[in-house]
């Protein structure tokens, strides 16, 4: 097997690398290593883009239905340009605005990648938060009333809906002003 | 320069200090990515977006003299930098290669005792790093988090009710928080448990790595555990379900060790006062055995075997010995062949500071 380096030489050293079960491989050969300075500490960049082009193509591993299958060249990003195949290439967004683009290929990716996951449920920044944090609430007290009311806890359910009554108004003012 | 001044400028003053665990657990890291809403992420910005980037950062950070109670943090811009000195900062983790080798107007923010380090321009526009010695996981996080309101109070911040923070590469969308330790882990190497050990923790969703180097034969028995999702978990609950592998982790060791002491005493002291030999007599040595050794040495110095040596040796030498600091030592350029040679001689003398 030839160096994945210089492409030459025997390569001499392999390494295996598994996250979530992925194997992902490497082979380098005595001299690239020497070069690459007996490997720089947290040199790892080629394995989570080798991995996530593989996942993006959809190699077997995302379960595609063969609509959603279909990519249009033209797939792309308003904001800085990226086409959907260039990040499928190299793994990365160009920017916030990727994510908006290429919206509705990202589930079968982030469900791969973060354990089945596809929304965020940690850290709001400070400024524009208020309101998601609010929002956020309003949908954990809603799922309350329901199930206050599918326990029959019917002086429960009414404080919570005031609850939900009281946000909501806030949340209506704060867009009118 | 006299070899202890060149240690003292070279260790990072936030490694002198004890933390919790140290035995075992040597350092423990928290970084946050984080992207500006109003400009294009690195790896398609143009020369002006990147350079805007990081004047739109310092100018609210450089004037600060006081930066969320972290002090006042020093800007280092890599294209004013000798690569020597990048590849130094890359040796003490403060950057990572990508910074040092490609980012375009990449510069990193500092504070005094380097456990702060802001990168800018690298993968993401903001990438806060917090380091702190032993098993402190939590308190890593809430330095980063105030870092992070910091920031936060002065810019606006690429972010999405449904996605959480965005991030150039899909792997750290969300809280955009990669935590880990770092944890030398001889007995368990030598009892042969570690190969049981790491495919469970990788069905954990967590990540382990050798430190100095790809896969998972680790350098010096040195170990790096990481979380791997980012997205769908809070910040608390991520630091939570890796700091209870790594305590359960720690138990092994111990009991790993306790074992070894009681049944091949004799053999492990052997063993242990062979690589003592081995780094205060070699002449040439490479950096796998000095890796090596140098872990034979630490598990020694734990289990109170080789008594008289100061427990930094191995966080020290392991970044000492890297061919950055090597070539810094000696003040000039060094082939691989001749760096081995100025490695051995430096831990030789290195050795020779403890009072024994």
């Amino acid at each position: 097997m030839n160096c994945e380096e210089c492409h030459e030489r025997e390569a001499s050293l392999h390494f295996t690398k598994i996250i979530n079960g992925e194997k992902t491989e490497f082979h380098i050969c005595e001299h690239c290593a020497k070069e690459k300075g007996e490997f720089l500490p947290g040199s790892n960049s080629f394995s989570i883009h080798q991995l996530l082009s593989g996942l993006l193509h959809g190699d077997g591993h995302v379960p595609n239905t063969p609509s959603s299958n279909f990519i249009p060249p033209s797939l792309a990003c308003e904001k800085c340009g990226m086409s959907y195949y260039q990040f499928a290439k190299i793994g990365r967004f160009g920017c916030d605005h990727c994510y908006k683009a290429f919206e509705s290929k990202l589930n079968p990716i982030f469900k791969r990648v973060h354990g089945g996951n596809t929304v965020h449920a940690g850290k709001i920044p400070l400024r524009a938060g208020n309101s998601i944090q609010e929002k956020r609430q309003l949908q954990q007290l809603k799922q309350a009333m329901q199930q206050y009311i599918l326990n029959e806890e019917f002086e429960k359910a009414a404080e919570t809906r005031d609850e939900i009554r009281k946000i909501e108004q806030r949340l209506q003012q704060g867009r009118d002003t | 320069m006299s070899l202890e001044r060149f240690i003292s400028d070279a260790i990072s003053p936030w490694m002198k200090k004890e933390g919790p665990e140290s035995d075992i657990v040597l350092s423990s890291r928290v970084r946050l990515a984080r992207n500006l809403q109003q400009y294009v992420f690195p790896i398609v910005a143009d020369k002006t977006s990147a350079h805007e980037v990081i004047s739109s950062i310092s100018s609210f950070i450089n004037t600060e003299r006081d930066v969320a109670g972290a002090g006042h943090l020093e800007m280092l811009v890599m294209e004013q930098l000798k690569p020597i000195e990048k590849r130094v900062l890359v040796e003490k983790h403060l950057i990572s290669p990508n910074l040092a080798e490609k980012a375009k107007y990449g510069a990193v923010l500092l504070n005094q005792d380097e456990s702060i380090s802001i990168m800018l321009n690298e993968e993401d526009h903001i990438r806060i790093q917090c380091l702190a010695t032993g098993f402190q996981l939590k308190e890593v996080l809430h330095k980063a988090n105030v870092i992070d309101d910091f920031i936060e109070s002065h810019t606006d911040y690429a972010f999405d009710e449904k996605r959480g923070y965005l991030t150039s590469c899909p792997t750290n969308v969300g809280t955009g928080l990669r935590a880990s330790v770092m944890m030398h882990l001889p007995a368990l190497v030598l009892t042969k448990k570690i190969s049981r050990i790491i495919p469970a923790i990788n069905q954990l969703g967590l990540a382990v790595r050798g430190i100095y180097g790809e896969g998972t034969e680790a350098q010096g028995n040195i170990f790096q555990i990481s979380n791997q999702m980012t997205l769908g978990k809070s910040e608390e609950d991520i630091i939570e379900d890796l700091a209870g592998v790594v305590m359960q982790v720690i138990q092994q060791e111990r009991a790993a060790r306790k074992q070894l002491q009681e049944g091949l005493k004799l053999q492990l002291e052997d063993k242990l006062y062979r690589s003592l030999g081995t780094l205060e007599n070699s002449r040439i040595i490479q950096s796998k055995e000095a890796a090596k050794c140098l872990s034979d040495v630490r598990l020694g110095i734990d289990l109170e075997i080789l008594p008289g040596i100061s427990k930094t040796i191995l966080n020290e030498l392991m970044i000492l010995t890297q061919p950055g600091f090597l070539q810094q030592y000696a003040g000039v350029v060094l082939t691989p062949e001749e760096r081995d040679i100025r490695r051995a001689t430096l831990i030789r003398e290195r050795i020779k500071l403890e009072n024994r």
